[in-house]
């Protein structure tokens, strides 16, 4: 089973639909035993950082999800959720929960892309994704598949952490982590095909690294 | 490379889906659900659905199609029509949509805009734009005036200065619709389309008046817009998906074309 980490900030019901449209057992929850029992964990999120941060601390939950992660629990953070794993986010001047170290920044609306034109922010639409490492996640992906984003700040992890990087008047790191704790700063559940056998291949790493224990 | 967006529209009426001529005679023209997964399919981006029902009680059904359809497909999807308070874009956006089209619910209440921004986000917030032109006048100095009820009603403001006012209070994305050249095939308003999105930085989608594939190449190159909306040209097949993007793409616009 996945689980929906659920801390009122989230897109958690499109990640929903698109593992029961998989057949994925899943749940939206935040009880620390569900969460356990899990084998991997889905961290969402949509807003802003600060509000995000606001709701984890209240709910006492940012602890919750730091514990899961020191037990090595298999995670995919999304968009906002990708975002504050960081250290710190320029979106309401937020420190964040430091478990990869880095920050998030805001887009520059005069940075120029192709063909000389500015680009605009939020970065929204779909855009590919450049592997610089090799990751299990985006196995029988085809690598000029392109993924769906919105977003206004990108995550600038320590440059060990990028996994992936896309362009959009930088380069920036759409993918950082390590194994088993993975951030995402696009939608998959809002990808496409691409997008759902990127969730495939999450559970599909979560279910062995739960029979291997 | 960000991809230029693909976007059909699809008006639902009663829960089916309509299509009328400049926002008369509209006419059933399928399943919405049906036609929203056939659209998924065939590799459009994102897709538009306008509730264009009059009455309060049809809203229930449209909100159950919203609903069918997040369950369906799996790309990003913005629901507008009838957006009139923060509460009814939470609705649309319980009912699993994206992000949400505020249009004259905006010109009448503008606050809307912010409270939705802070609310949900100003990713989720859509200013849906209907423009008509008009005289060139001191209170209206581009010539673009926003309208609203389907062009019956001129509200005396300049487009581009709303276009920025919309950007300033936190909408995410506008969604520039010409009046004029809606429905009318003739491809679509690209000295409105250019002057709006030069004028705010946030995403602008062109709309009203795709005819054939041309028209929407123009509208992300000349008209400078992130995503062309288009409705009849392929509602009724003369094109399909897969035919406008790959004509855009030998054009040399970047396209999705993997799915």
């Amino acid at each position: 089973m996945l689980a929906i980490f659920d801390y009122k900030a989230g897109n958690q019901t499109s990640v929903h639909r698109a593992l029961e449209h998989l057949g994925i057992p899943n749940e939206i929850t935040n009880d620390p035993e569900k969460l356990n029992s899990a084998s991997g964990i889905i961290f969402p999120g949509v807003g802003a950082a600060g509000q995000a941060m606001t709701e984890l601390h209240a709910a006492g939950l940012d602890d919750v999800i730091k514990g899961l992660i020191e037990q090595k629990k298999p995670v995919l953070g999304i968009c906002v959720g990708c975002q504050i794993l960081l250290d710190y986010s320029e979106e309401n001047d937020t420190k964040t929960l430091e478990v990869i170290p880095g920050e998030c920044r805001l887009f520059n609306p005069s940075w120029v892309d192709y063909e000389n034109i500015t680009i605009r922010v939020p970065h929204m639409g779909w855009n590919q994704v450049d592997l610089q490492t090799e990751c299990e996640l985006f196995e029988g992906i085809d690598p000029a598949s392109e993924f769906y984003f919105v977003h206004s700040y990108f995550p600038a992890p320590d440059s060990d952490y990028v996994i992936a990087t896309t362009r959009y008047g930088i380069d920036f790191c759409s993918v950082h982590g390590r194994k088993g704790l993975w951030a995402v700063q696009f939608h998959p559940e809002k990808s496409g095909r691409p997008g759902l056998q990127f969730l495939k291949n999450f559970y599909a790493y979560c279910q062995e690294a739960a029979d291997a224990q | 490379m960000l991809s230029k967006r693909i976007i059909p529209c699809l008006d639902v009426r009663n829960g089916r889906l309509t299509k009328g001529i400049k926002f008369k005679d509209n006419v059933d023209i399928g399943d919405p659900v049906e036609t929203a997964r056939k659209y998924y399919e065939e590799g459009a981006d994102e897709i538009v659905f306008y509730d264009i029902t009059a009455s309060h009680e049809a809203r229930g059904i449209f909100l159950d199609v919203v609903e069918k359809v997040a369950s369906e497909i799996f790309i990003p999807f913005s629901v507008g029509g009838g957006i009139n308070s923060v509460d009814d874009m939470r609705d649309v956006l319980v009912a699993g949509a994206e992000k949400v089209s505020v249009n004259s619910g905006a010109v009448k209440n503008p606050d809307i805009i912010s409270e939705g921004a802070a609310r949900f986000g100003s990713q989720c917030i859509v200013l849906g734009m209907d423009v008509k032109r008009v005289k060139k006048t001191k209170d209206i100095p581009s010539g673009f005036e926003i309208v609203i009820h389907g062009g019956r009603k001129h509200m005396g403001i300049d487009a581009i200065e709303w276009a920025k006012t919309g950007e300033a209070l936190g909408a995410g994305e506008i969604c520039l619709n010409s009046i004029d050249a809606d429905g009318v095939k003739e491809g679509y308003d690209l000295e409105l389309t250019r002057l709006v999105a030069d004028s705010v930085t946030i995403p602008v989608i062109a709309s009203g008046g795709a005819g054939n594939p041309d028209h929407m190449v123009e509208a992300v190159t000349e008209g400078r817009a992130t995503a062309a909306l288009i409705a009849s040209i392929v509602h009724y097949g003369e094109y399909t998906i897969p035919d406008l993007k790959k004509h855009m793409k030998e054009a040399g616009v970047h396209v999705r074309t993997i799915w």
